[in-house]
């Protein structure tokens, strides 16, 4: 089921949690809301089920208007953050209920509907459990219950809200192992919410990364990687340096130096240069570099992390380094990035 | 180095001697350093169990004493009376019209207050405590006026025969009024702790709003529930200045079981009076219990308000 969000706009009593926000999630696809707490994921997330009504703007599933529909119409399974099992349930009750409650012709047997929890219990691999409370259960055993719940009802789309989030690591990246191949089985589509890039980046097809209630990129994680289109996005994905430049004419300043760098798309004025540590080259002499001494050294796994202090000691910028290279205390270091981006400084007070 | 880790090692050494001499105790036993002394624990226990012997153990043990005081006969056969049957008789069917309605009520407000924001919430939270701060003289008091021979409602509704005041009417009202608050003070904090998770979760399964609360909502408040019920069922049976005022003590007709008690007492009547007491008596001891059993079963299944 394609979903497609339009212009959505949801405030909380005149606080704006999402402004304007616009998004296609394709048929079939596993993709990961991507932000620091408060960016408005989970609104988003329960935006989409039907648990919160936009301000403004509409979603659509497929080509209908699910704005105009209820939760219990959009057939959505949605997994809440602290699980929400039903506690005075079984196991297998809590994974029956979607089909418990569905009315005339629709509500299978009781016998079916406890075959059916059988088969999703197995699906998430916790057979055997079905009499247990929820309350005897650990986290990760929880959290497969919840998921099996929500499967039950063959929802056109999957929601899965910080699913890993109250787990430890090694459950983590063992859930998040289970919950792709789940995914590839099962062809759902499905949007989870996460604040960890690692998972994000290693799970979705595709990350959508918030802020502030805005959406700031789309993409593959090697688009999130490799092509940051806007400080955020390089800030929170990954490391980054920045320095703060001018550019005149097409061309970059530190200071007064050029860097050897050239933009055709951002206008005169102050602006960021920002680049990955490894991002770089190193050159000899400087006709256009950036030049700084050392400050730190470390070593990182197979490589040298170091940090300069450029045009004085007035910034530092990290640049990753062969671990053969010396890189001695003081001892000075030319380079330039090989891929990076340039963004023009928030017009304000310069004027 | 390795002066510097003897050094180290000395000043450990130091430094533990030192704390084992602090804690050790002095004559061999540690004494608790957050409770009070032994004889100001004995006083202090003796001082309430004496207070709750002198002001409710006591009484409760002179009514008995005094129903029994001419023997068992005279105890049974002062309750066999019509008067007292039809005393016995209203006060059952006062609760039992009032407690279901209250049960209603007290639920579908706790519900609201407890898992919807509005406007006005807090002053509706604030109107369901209002039984418990006006006196229940004043209750009975706001019936009469609302439905006395003086006011608008009640010559109208007496013209199509509905008798409001000095009537069952009147008097299940009134107790309604006073026992409002028992079901819905016990659910709202019950509820609140619960969130509204799982009904969100049931809603997105796909239930209607009837079965949420039904299969989801219902269930989890049912131990609290009972003991809400339970608290307000004594008071209703039990409540005596609110019921006073509306009932017109009719002999026979409007009198329940307290309003009985004060007329054979004032009657000279002791026996009698005291013997329906016991029944009254009998009835709070039997709520203690089970409201003892309930918290003791399912302490966290209700409010931590409630286990004061
Ligand atoms: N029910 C609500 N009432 C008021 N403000 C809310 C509500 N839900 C979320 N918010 C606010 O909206 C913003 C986004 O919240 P949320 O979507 O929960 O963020 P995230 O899931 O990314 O941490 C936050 O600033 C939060 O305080
Ligand atoms: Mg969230």
């Amino acid at each position: 089921m394609d979903v497609s969000i339009r212009n959505v706009r949801k405030e909380f009593d005149r606080f704006p949690a999402l402004h304007n926000v616009s998004l296609d999630i394709h048929s079939g696809e596993l993709i990961a809301l991507l932000g620091p707490s408060g960016s408005g994921k989970t609104t988003l997330l329960r935006l989409i089920a039907g648990l919160e009504t936009p301000t403004d703007g509409s979603i659509y599933f497929g080509p209908e208007d699910a704005s105009l529909k209820s939760v219990q119409e959009r057939n959505v399974g949605f997994v809440f953050q602290h699980y929400a099992l039903f506690r005075h349930m079984t196991v297998a009750e809590n994974i029956g209920f979607g089909l418990k409650v569905r009315k005339g012709n629709d509500r299978p047997p009781n016998e079916q509907i406890r075959k059916r929890a059988l088969e999703l219990l197995d699906l998430v691999q916790l057979s055997g459990l079905e009499n247990r409370y929820p309350n005897q259960l650990s986290g990760g055993q929880r959290q497969r219950v919840a998921l099996a719940r929500a499967m039950a009802i063959e929802p056109r789309v999957l929601l899965l809200d910080e699913p890993f989030g109250a787990l430890d690591a090694q459950v983590r990246r063992e859930l998040r192992r289970w919950l792709r191949e789940i995914h590839d089985t099962t062809g759902h589509t499905t949007v989870f919410v996460t604040h960890d890039q690692e998972e994000a980046l290693e799970l979705a097809d595709r990350v959508v990364v918030m802020s502030q209630g805005r959406i700031e990129q789309v993409g593959t994680a090697d688009d999130a990687y490799d092509r940051p289109n806007s400080p955020f996005v390089y800030g929170f994905i990954g490391d980054s340096s920045t320095l703060p430049v001018r550019v005149e004419n097409g061309e970059i300043w530190l200071a007064d130096r050029t860097v050897g760098l050239q933009v055709n798309d951002v206008p005169d004025g102050n602006a960021s240069l920002y680049f990955r540590p490894h991002d770089i080259t190193l050159l000899d002499g400087c006709g256009g570099c950036i030049a700084g001494t050392v400050a730190t050294s470390r070593r990182v796994a197979g490589t040298r992390r170091v940090e300069l202090e450029v045009g004085g000691s007035q910034h530092r910028v990290e640049i990753e380094l062969p671990i053969e290279h010396v890189a001695a205390e003081r001892s000075r270091i030319a380079f330039r990035p090989t891929r990076w981006k340039v963004f023009p400084d928030a017009q304000d007070s310069t004027a | 180095m390795v002066l510097e880790a003897t050094h180290h090692m000395s000043v450990a050494d130091d430094l533990s001697a030192g704390r084992a001499e602090k804690i050790k105790p002095r004559d061999g036993k540690r004494p608790n350093p957050v409770s009070e002394s032994f004889g100001a624990k004995v006083a202090l226990t003796g001082l309430a169990l004496a207070f709750l012997a002198l002001v409710l153990l006591l009484p409760l043990l002179a009514v008995f004493v005094e129903a029994f005081r001419k023997g068992p006969a005279e105890f049974f056969l002062s309750l066999n009376d019509p008067d007292t049957f039809s005393a016995i008789r209203l006060t059952l069917t006062v609760a039992a019209i009032a407690v279901p309605l209250n049960l209603v009520f007290g639920v579908v407000a706790a519900w609201a207050i407890a898992k919807f924001e509005f406007k006005g919430k807090a002053f509706l939270t604030t109107l369901i405590d209002l039984p418990f701060s006006v006196s229940p003289v004043i209750s009975g008091l706001v019936y009469v006026l609302l439905f006395g021979a003086g006011s608008a409602l009640g010559p109208w509704l007496k013209s199509y025969g509905i008798e409001i005041l000095f009537a069952l009417p009147g008097i299940v009202l009134a107790t309604m009024f006073v026992t409002f608050p028992f079901v819905a003070r016990e659910l709202i904090p019950l509820m609140q702790e619960q969130g509204t998770s799982e009904e969100e979760a049931a809603l997105s399964l796909g239930a209607s709003g009837w079965q949420t609360f039904w299969y989801v909502t219902l269930p989890n408040i049912k131990w609290g529930l009972l003991y809400g019920v339970l608290l307000c069922n004594a008071r209703a049976m039990g409540e005596f200045g609110a019921v006073s005022v509306v009932s017109g003590h009719i002999r026979g007709l409007t009198n329940t079981m307290p309003l009985h008690v004060e007329i054979l007492y004032n009657e000279y009547n002791f026996v009698a009076a005291f013997a329906v007491a016991t029944l009254l008596a009998g009835l709070a001891l039997v709520t203690l219990v089970l409201k003892s059993i309930l918290e003791y079963r399912y302490g966290d299944e209700i409010a931590a308000s409630a286990k004061h």
